[in-house]
């Protein structure tokens, strides 16, 4: 292809009512906290909308990025490269159940490094990966700060310490019996 | 008859163990079988390795139970641990008997040899409870701050000798100074609480444990400097900090102590909690700034200070929570009383934490001068696997693996950095002989590639390429290593020098440290030219 003439990537599918419903409330709740008197102030509402609308969807839906940036006064590219620096925010929905093992120092120490085979044979899941199904996403993360337990995992918001071969398969039954 | 006294504590590392199970159980058993009962969901004792900690009231003092799980409050409620004899003369001989019978909390032997003074009231109190943190000595500093020109302050806090407890050390009071010096129409106080060290947790057990402290500390710094907005950066990994915060904010801002005026007398004081996005970097003071501004974690050259040209190009201090909560007993108690702690040029207490693969994990505040082999051996009882210590990481993923030469130097600022270490944020990171130290600097470098924000080249392509040249040393024949070995040290002196901020510019202390003390797991001969021996 020659250079130059590449067109811009199409626009994507438009923002659900309901997406669209959230980023408002998310702004009333973020936008008044925002210093007026400084250039760009509003831009420090961005990573609390990012939040609130993750914390409600499980992820920021794409569309929603040029819908923050004009409500911002923010370019997409800002929007998104934020939203693409950030480990903790997602743009695509993880699985239904989200295994988080610690490998920092800490939780090596005590065998983290090890429990990555196993985590991925068991959970049938690729680290890093959300599983084709949809039923598990297992990351790797990088202190919880339980750090005289490890190793230490997230499962589904909840920490677990001392985390063994055993436990992983636990939570493996467990994600199989509650398939929807 | 009076009500038990109960204690199950909140914390996070308590929760996890199960704590939330043990006071449901706990509460549906009292009430089955009739008995009222007080509980209160306190912060954590530090005692990690044993939480979750049961703690009952005694006139002698609290008794305390662990590791406790649900299903052995039948057994502790049969043998008598809700007995009005429990409360007046303490645990009967069946109670005293029980496997997880502790005794007098404040008697075991690791509790009462640390010198609480930053974390006096976590464990103690209801971290929530107004009344409670009153009780116990809260706002006592910031009356007195009160009272007091704002220039007298700011002195309080040079004399006590306080310096920064993130990892750099700096004198808390000169940076309050400079932003008081600095003429500006607002300025602001941020709290630097993205702890990402692995081996840390005292931030978390703090915002979770006596979050008031954090509070008062701020408006103390607030009043010094003539602030009128704080922010609290928490990291995304501590929800449970961050909810605890935003919860004692909204009840401090309620009953007047901070908000539209401190202590309802004082000037106006608002307070915000920010969460973090999961980047290491922004624990770096101006890359937080630029996330809290809404930006990536992008570190900024300095000058300008943030003190400053810091939040919104406002004078700002920034501080980590340990330093701003140990203000509150610097004006409470007078400076002397916290320099009187410590040793040379490194004033007052630190709250370690000790990690890894240690038998007794938790927290342990110290005054300086105390040595790593008392904290991992007195303290930690050497490793949990029962093997022997082979490496410990004093400081973080950026400290260096000190070596047991030097584990009875008595750990303050100045002593580590003579020999090479660093105290860092006091975390300590315990591993036992079946660490590969090649493995453990492999991994320094790809933690930098992963974490580093990507200004400087010494740091993201010098990290990418040194785990390269680490994993190349280990693979190398051995008439080939030296080629590579001088190529690591050489990279890693270029980004020593040569990087932005203290990512790029310490990861090769650890990797270093790695290949100086155990140069074996590198397939290097011990005896060699290079390093030490």
């Amino acid at each position: 292809m020659p250079s130059g003439s590449t067109p811009r990537a199409p626009a994507g599918p438009a923002a659900s009512a309901s997406e669209r419903e959230l980023l408002s409330q998310a702004l009333a709740l973020h936008l008044p906290d925002v210093p007026t008197d400084v250039p760009g102030g509003s831009a420090s509402a961005l990573l609390p909308i990012l939040h609130h609308v993750q914390d409600a969807l499980g992820f920021v839906p794409p569309p929603l990025v040029p819908e923050i940036a004009a409500a911002l006064s923010l370019s997409r590219a800002e929007v998104h490269g934020v939203l693409t620096y950030y480990h903790h925010f997602r743009s695509a929905p993880a699985g239904r159940h989200v295994v988080q093992i610690c490998q920092a120092e800490a939780c090596r120490a005590n065998g983290a490094e090890a429990l990555r085979p196993p985590a991925g044979a068991r959970l049938a899941c690729a680290p890093g990966q959300t599983r084709a199904d949809g039923g598990v996403t297992l990351e790797a993360v990088y202190c919880l700060g339980l750090c005289a337990t490890g190793p230490v995992a997230m499962v589904d918001d909840k920490l677990r310490v001392r985390v063994s071969a055993a436990m992983l398969d636990d939570w493996a039954v467990r994600f199989e019996s509650d398939k929807p | 008859m009076s009500r038990p006294m109960v204690w199950i504590p909140r914390d996070a590392a308590a929760l996890a163990a199960g704590a939330d199970e043990v006071a449901e159980a706990l509460t549906a058993l009292a009430s089955r079988r009739g008995l009222s009962i007080d509980l209160v969901r306190n912060g954590s004792r530090g005692l990690l390795w044993l939480e979750p900690v049961l703690e009952v009231s005694t006139l002698a003092g609290r008794v305390a139970f662990g590791p406790v799980q649900a299903d052995d409050i039948a057994d502790l409620i049969d043998r008598g641990l809700l007995d009005e004899s429990t409360a007046v003369s303490g645990p009967s001989e069946a109670l005293a008997a029980h496997p997880l019978h502790l005794g007098l909390t404040e008697q075991l032997p690791y509790f009462a040899k640390q010198q609480r003074v930053t974390f006096a009231r976590v464990g103690l109190t209801d971290p929530l409870a107004l009344d409670d943190y009153a009780a116990h000595g809260g706002w006592v500093g910031l009356d007195k701050a009160l009272a007091m020109a704002p220039g007298a302050v700011v002195g309080q806090v040079v004399e006590s000798g306080l310096r920064g407890r993130g990892g750099a050390a700096f004198p808390a009071g000169i940076k309050w100074k400079t932003v008081a010096a600095a003429p500006a129409p607002r300025k602001a106080i941020v709290c630097n609480a993205d702890e990402g060290d692995s081996g840390t947790f005292s931030d978390r057990m703090l915002m979770e444990g006596d979050p008031y402290t954090l509070i008062e500390g701020m408006a103390i710094a607030a009043l010094a400097v003539g602030a009128t907005c704080g922010v609290i950066y928490v990291r995304s990994e501590y929800p449970h900090a961050e909810a605890t915060l935003r919860e004692a904010i909204a009840r401090a801002t309620a009953a007047g102590h901070i908000g539209a005026a401190l202590r309802g007398q004082g000037p106006a004081f608002r307070l915000d909690v920010r969460r973090g996005g999961g980047s290491y970097v922004c624990g770096e003071e101006t890359a937080l700034l630029e996330s809290i501004e809404g930006r990536r974690g992008i570190v900024r050259a300095k000058p300008p200070l943030p003190a400053i040209e810091g939040l919104f190009g406002w004078p700002t201090v920034i501080n980590n929570v340990i330093t701003l909560a140990s203000v509150p007993r610097i004006l409470a108690d007078g400076a002397a009383a916290y320099h009187a702690f410590g040793a040379g040029r490194s004033r007052g207490t630190l709250p370690f934490q000790i990690a890894g693969n240690v038998k007794q994990g938790g927290l342990v505040e110290a005054p300086f001068g105390v040595t790593l082999r008392e904290l991992m051996f007195d303290f930690g009882g050497g490793t949990r696997s029962g093997r022997p210590v082979k490496a410990v990481q004093v400081g973080g993923p950026l400290g260096p693996y000190v070596p047991e030469k030097h584990w009875d130097v008595p750990i303050d600022y100045e002593a580590y950095a003579a020999v090479g270490a660093t105290v860092g944020h006091g975390g300590i990171v315990v591993h036992d002989d079946t660490a590969n130290l090649a493995g453990l600097a492999r991994y320094a470098m790809e933690f930098c590639a992963l974490e580093s924000c990507g200004k400087c080249t010494p740091c993201r392509i010098g990290s990418t390429r040194g785990a390269e040249v680490v994993e190349r040393l280990v693979a190398a024949p051995v008439s080939l290593k030296g080629a590579q070995e001088e190529l690591l040290r050489d990279l890693c002196d270029t980004m020593v020098s040569g990087s932005l901020c203290a990512m790029g510019g310490m990861t090769p202390f650890p990797v270093l440290s790695a290949l100086d003390h155990y140069p074996e797991d590198f397939g290097l001969p011990r005896s060699r030219a290079t390093g030490e021996p």
